[in-house]
């Protein structure tokens, strides 16, 4: 059971470049796998492909396949993609529907999308809220909160729909660090529940360092690593790919460097 | 339907907090096709009084939903529209021969005044009628409701979020403002200063919704919104045999009224 890319290459609508070039990577139930890279790298675009809006939603050429749980992407209605990979964009508030009046409203949204009867959706937000510890937002309005916390909104209500899977690109991007320490606890909780695979691209590695098993490496779209978080987040060559390494790295590397000896547990 | 609306016993109170205020507790269709129906009413039937009626129920209600003082601001937002209709119907009424007086170029007229008079009430009116609704329905609460009496999911969409999403537009602006001004940009004096710093805050309003738009797009998407399943119905309003028979009345008499102003079967009212 694993959301797989196996030979993926992807141009966007009207231009020739290949953003992804010939990728193989698969994340299993229940890991996190993160993903690293500098700018223009083409992370994003791996977010997309592999929630299958990318070609689905927005067109584009994509050459290899994606499969959920061996299901090809290929050919799915986006609305069908919705329940296999869920997905987690930047900027929280061009995630929320906009439309309603209260938090709990705003997770029902995708459910009732989905046609579920009304007990399921009672059932659905009641299990997002209670999962990313939110239960106390669930009377306010959506339009109200801070940064961080309407990125928790927005991830209960992709968490409503069920996915098995999870994309999260650059999820603490826009957040203030009060914002990011909420989304971390709450991805911390949501990898602790196993009950889905998580791909989390995320510049701050220190983030990654706490959450993912394995950690791959984006340069001009191609994979140029990947492997336990703890090894490749300590590759010497992580700056050369535009990747600043966890500070914990950053610190032994300068204390060798000066020849002082860390105590283990700050090693 | 429920006569008091409500929602289902397993979703939380706080999803429909009751309405206090007997104008509140009306249905918001009902609201709706009150103020529809003044709007028309107002601007379609000829002479005084149609305006003038329309007026006196608005602001009755108003005063009965409790929204009396908050009406204000939407009153002193007409005014420079009413100045102008005042000003140039008065000076400059087509044909008009009737002078009040005579000064200089400036030679009003009694014909031009009373046009004047009446298109200045027809918009304060219209102005209050929407504002009472806009002071006494939640635009969630009106699409919730028109949504379940059958408007596609995309229609409820669209007119939800339009209304809903002019704080964030109000605020882009304000961002953009700043952030222009802090890069030297003049947009305050004299109003040819502003006209001409309106033009840098374009693009970036522009763009930055186009971003949001495909960004917000992807995210309906992945939030199932094009799945072709009918959605469950979470909020209901109260209505009741009466709100029922008004709204019949509103849509049916309301064509009717116009009609019979426009023959000019209304003759005999000022």
């Amino acid at each position: 059971m694993s959301l797989s890319l196996r030979s993926v290459t992807y141009r966007y609508a009207g231009s020739s470049r290949r953003v992804l070039r010939s990728l193989d990577l698969s994340i299993e139930r229940g890991e996190v796998l993160g993903v690293v890279g500098a700018n223009d790298a083409g992370k994003s675009t791996l977010c997309l492909v592999a929630a299958g809006l990318a070609p689905t939603t927005i067109g584009g050429r994509l050459d290899g396949e994606v499969a959920i749980d061996g299901a090809p992407s290929a050919g799915a209605r986006p609305h069908e993609l919705a329940q296999r990979c869920g997905v987690l964009f930047q900027n929280p508030v061009t995630q929320l529907s906009g439309t309603t009046a209260t938090v709990w409203e705003e997770i029902a949204f995708g459910p009732r999308n989905l046609g579920l009867a009304l007990e399921a959706i009672v059932e659905r937000v009641a299990w997002a809220l209670s999962l990313l510890n939110i239960d106390v937002l669930a009377p306010r309005d959506p339009a109200r909160l801070s940064g961080g916390q309407a990125q928790l909104v927005a991830l209960a209500s992709v968490l409503a729909l069920r996915p098995a899977y999870l994309v999260l690109d650059e999820p603490t991007s826009q957040l203030d660090p009060q914002g990011t320490q909420l989304a971390g606890e709450a991805f911390a909780r949501l990898t602790r529940s196993g009950e889905v695979g998580i791909l989390l691209v995320e510049h701050k590695t220190d983030l990654l360092e706490r959450l993912a098993d394995r950690v791959a490496v984006l340069a001009e779209g191609e994979l140029v690593a990947v492997g336990p978080a703890a090894g490749v987040l300590a590759d010497e060559r992580l700056e050369a790919w535009g990747v600043d390494p966890p500070a914990r790295v950053r610190l032994a590397r300068a204390a060798e460097r000066a020849g002082v000896q860390l105590p283990v547990s700050a090693a | 339907m429920s006569e008091t609306g409500g929602v289902p016993e397993i979703v939380p109170e706080f999803v429909l907090p009751p309405p206090t205020g007997a104008y509140r507790r009306l249905n918001p269709t009902t609201k709706l096709l009150i103020a529809l129906a003044e709007a028309l009413i107002a601007f379609g039937v000829r002479g005084w009084s149609g305006p003038v009626v329309v007026l006196a129920i608005v602001l009755a209600s108003g005063a009965r939903a409790g929204v009396g003082a908050r009406l204000v601001p939407f009153l002193l937002a007409t005014i420079p529209l009413v100045a102008s209709i005042l000003l140039v119907n008065t000076f400059l009424y087509p044909g008009a021969t009737d002078r009040i007086f005579v000064l200089g170029p400036l030679a009003p007229t009694w014909t031009g005044l009373v046009f004047a008079g009446q298109a200045t009430l027809r918009v304060i009116a219209f102005a209050m009628s929407a504002a009472v609704l806009g002071l006494t329905t939640g635009p969630d609460e009106l699409v919730a409701d028109l949504e379940r009496r059958g408007m596609g999911r995309r229609t409820a969409f669209v007119l939800s979020a339009t209304v809903r999403s002019v704080p964030r537009v109000l605020e882009r602006v304000r961002e953009i403002t700043e952030a222009q001004r802090a890069r030297g940009l003049d947009t305050e004096g004299r109003i040819w200063r502003r006209v001409r710093g309106l033009v840098p805050l374009a693009g970036p309003l522009l763009f930055g919704a186009l971003t949001d738009v495909e960004e917000q797009t992807m995210a309906l998407e992945a939030r199932g919104f094009s799945a072709p399943a009918r959605r469950a119905v979470i909020r209901t309003f109260p209505d009741s045999t009466p709100q029922r028979a008004l709204r019949l009345l509103l849509a049916a008499g309301t064509p009717l009224v116009l009609l019979v102003s426009v023959i000019g079967m209304l003759g005999f009212l000022p």
